[in-house]
């Protein structure tokens, strides 16, 4: 056992005990970034700060919320909304929480594919982060079903649907996994286990990770310029904090963090008060009706671009069924950007302004996955379902064959 | 020293063993937890009674919490040999209700004679049968069997064996 002595102060009774000094140490106080960085470094903490802030409303949520067909939609609608003080707050902030997190999660990503932070070293970063976009979606959907309205109900049947597109077990496994012949009872209340207690622990697990990941390698910057961080550390302590390329989490550069978090508060706070329907579909105020489907199904904004790619093929080529096109390329779609750092042949880390093709092959992707968005949300007929089938075939074209190629050009 | 050597991987393999055997069986118990209950499963057989149907009517009546569409079909509709279901001298057509793409309900035009999808735009004739859209097969015929001029959905009849052999 450690030599204890009298402690001169709570701090210390802790340090001798808990090593706090060094543990804060190592988690902040000598955790090095680089000073290179601009605000699209932010969405990190951001994001932080949003799940904390869907973790703490959702738990306020859950002491009134009824995983029961009979009794969700009342606990939702009536009960949290005019019942309980102040419960509106909480549902608004965790519905628009749960979709602005999903626009900062884009963000961050692209700005890891502009700045080239998934190459060289920096692979498991970005693997860990694509497997939390991938857990997060399941959250989002899966707390999506919860208040059993219209939308929630029909969502849900057409995503368990997609389980039957699976070869040989697929009727089975779609019966198993809503519990029952359709989506009913034990379709919610195993959804609303996996909503409140499984998926958020494994997401707390793979944001451990994903920070953990980023220690090793460090982040990256702005010029993708490699540095020597122990280095630069030693010069930040040896007191040349101007000469030095990096400055420590704690106090410097959170502090920097601290003001776009207020900046992005403000905004977000904006939504909740005043705009806080573009989160809550309006079919989703009608009960949930097994015997009657909406005229028009769609997802929720953020997922519309991969619901666009499964639904853009829409003709059968040959003897394959245009269904299970659209399945393959749906599953491409979830899966794809996962093997970014392979896809991309080239081993320059710089960022997409100083690489030329790579550039343009950026925005054309960001244009194209807006155009999916766009007419992801549009009925699927006439034109628009050529023009989601154009921008279908464009995005895995961008992703399967023009960036392989591209940026193979690059390395010679 | 050898045979403490032996002995550290002789107890290695025996744990790795009853861990293996122990593993399975969780995996097997907890996906046989997610299986339906039984009383889901025993709530899986409904009997419907056709004999009050006019020519042209469709009846939408509910199976396994699945839309079902009843279809008596009239003089002027065609004839489907392999869908057709035949009771009491009547044809039928006896589908799930159910887009085979993805799962919406599709809604009956009479004038058109169609079934048709509002989600991605899928249509089906008065035989059940995909004419158009995106939808890969034809609406699914749920397992029945003909008693009188009832129909017992949820178990396989002579008929609906014959058809499925057929198909
Ligand atoms: S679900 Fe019917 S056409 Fe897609």
């Amino acid at each position: 056992m450690a030599h204890i002595t009298k402690a001169n102060g709570i701090v210390d009774w802790l340090d001798q005990r808990l090593a706090v000094k060094k543990l804060m140490n190592v988690l902040m106080v000598e955790y090095w970034i680089p000073k290179q960085i601009n605000f699209l470094w932010a969405m990190g903490v951001i994001l932080t700060v949003l799940f904390t802030v869907l973790f703490v409303t959702g738990l306020l949520l859950v002491m009134y919320y009824k995983p029961d067909t009979a009794l969700a939609f009342d606990s939702v609608n009536k009960t949290i909304m005019q019942e309980a003080d102040y419960g509106w707050l909480w549902r608004h902030m965790h519905g628009v929480a749960a979709s602005v997190i999903f626009l900062i999660i884009y963000i961050h990503m692209l700005t890891g594919i502009y700045y080239g932070s998934y190459k060289k070293g920096r692979e498991m970063i970005w693997i860990s982060g694509m497997l939390l976009f991938v857990v997060f979606s399941a959250e989002a959907f899966s707390g999506y079903m919860l208040p059993w309205g219209q939308m929630s109900y029909w969502a849900a049947q057409v995503i368990t649907n997609l389980f039957g597109g699976v070869p040989f077990i697929g009727d089975a496994l779609v019966i198993w996994i809503r519990g029952d012949y359709a989506v009913s009872d034990p379709t919610l209340t195993r959804f609303f286990m996996l909503h409140v207690c499984l998926l958020p622990i494994v997401i707390i697990m793979i944001i451990a990770f994903h920070f953990y990941a980023l220690r090793i390698p460090h982040v990256n910057n702005e010029i993708a310029e490699e540095l020597d961080f122990d280095l630069e550390a030693q010069k930040y302590k040896n007191g040349d904090t101007k000469g030095s390329k990096v400055i420590p989490f704690w106090p410097a550069f959170l502090s920097k963090d601290f003001m776009y978090i207020c900046l992005f508060m403000i905004f977000f706070f904006y939504l909740v008060c005043f705009k806080f329907n573009f989160a809550m579909d309006p079919i989703n105020f009608d009960p949930a009706d097994a015997l009657k489907t909406p005229a028009h199904i769609y997802p929720e904004w953020y997922f519309l671009w991969s619901y666009e790619v499964l639904r853009g093929f829409f003709f059968d080529i040959g003897s394959i069924k245009a269904f299970d096109i659209g399945l393959a390329a749906f599953g491409i779609a979830q899966v794809i950007f996962f093997l970014l750092p392979w896809l991309d042949r080239s081993d320059v880390v710089k960022p997409a302004h100083a690489r030329g093709k790579f550039f343009v092959w950026f925005w054309i992707l960001l244009v194209d996955l807006i155009v999916l968005t766009v007419y992801g949300k549009l009925p699927p007929t006439g034109i628009n379902a050529w023009i989601g089938f154009g921008a279908s075939v464009v995005f895995l074209a961008l992703l399967l064959v023009v960036l392989p190629l591209i940026t193979r050009k690059e390395k010679e | 020293m050898a045979t403490s050597e032996s002995r550290r991987s002789f107890i290695g393999f025996a744990f790795g063993g009853v861990a293996t055997v122990g593993g399975v069986f969780s995996l097997v118990a907890m996906k046989k937890t997610w299986d339906p209950l039984p009383s889901v499963k025993a709530a899986g057989f409904t009997t419907v009674d056709l004999s009050g149907m006019n020519e042209g009517e469709l009846r939408t009546i509910e199976w396994r919490k699945k839309p079902i569409f009843i279809l008596k079909k009239d003089a002027n509709m065609a004839k489907d040999e392999k869908r057709d279901v035949i009771v009491d001298n009547a044809t039928y057509t006896v589908v799930i209700g159910l887009c085979t793409h993805l799962g919406c309900i599709p809604a009956y035009a009479p004038s058109e004679g169609l079934f048709k999808c509002a989600c991605h735009g899928g249509e089906f004739d008065v035989s059940g049968k995909n004419v158009f859209g995106p939808p890969p097969r034809p609406l699914d015929i749920p397992p029945f069997k003909i008693e009188g001029t009832k129909l017992v959905l949820g178990e396989e009849g002579p008929e609906y064996q014959k058809m499925i052999a057929e198909a």
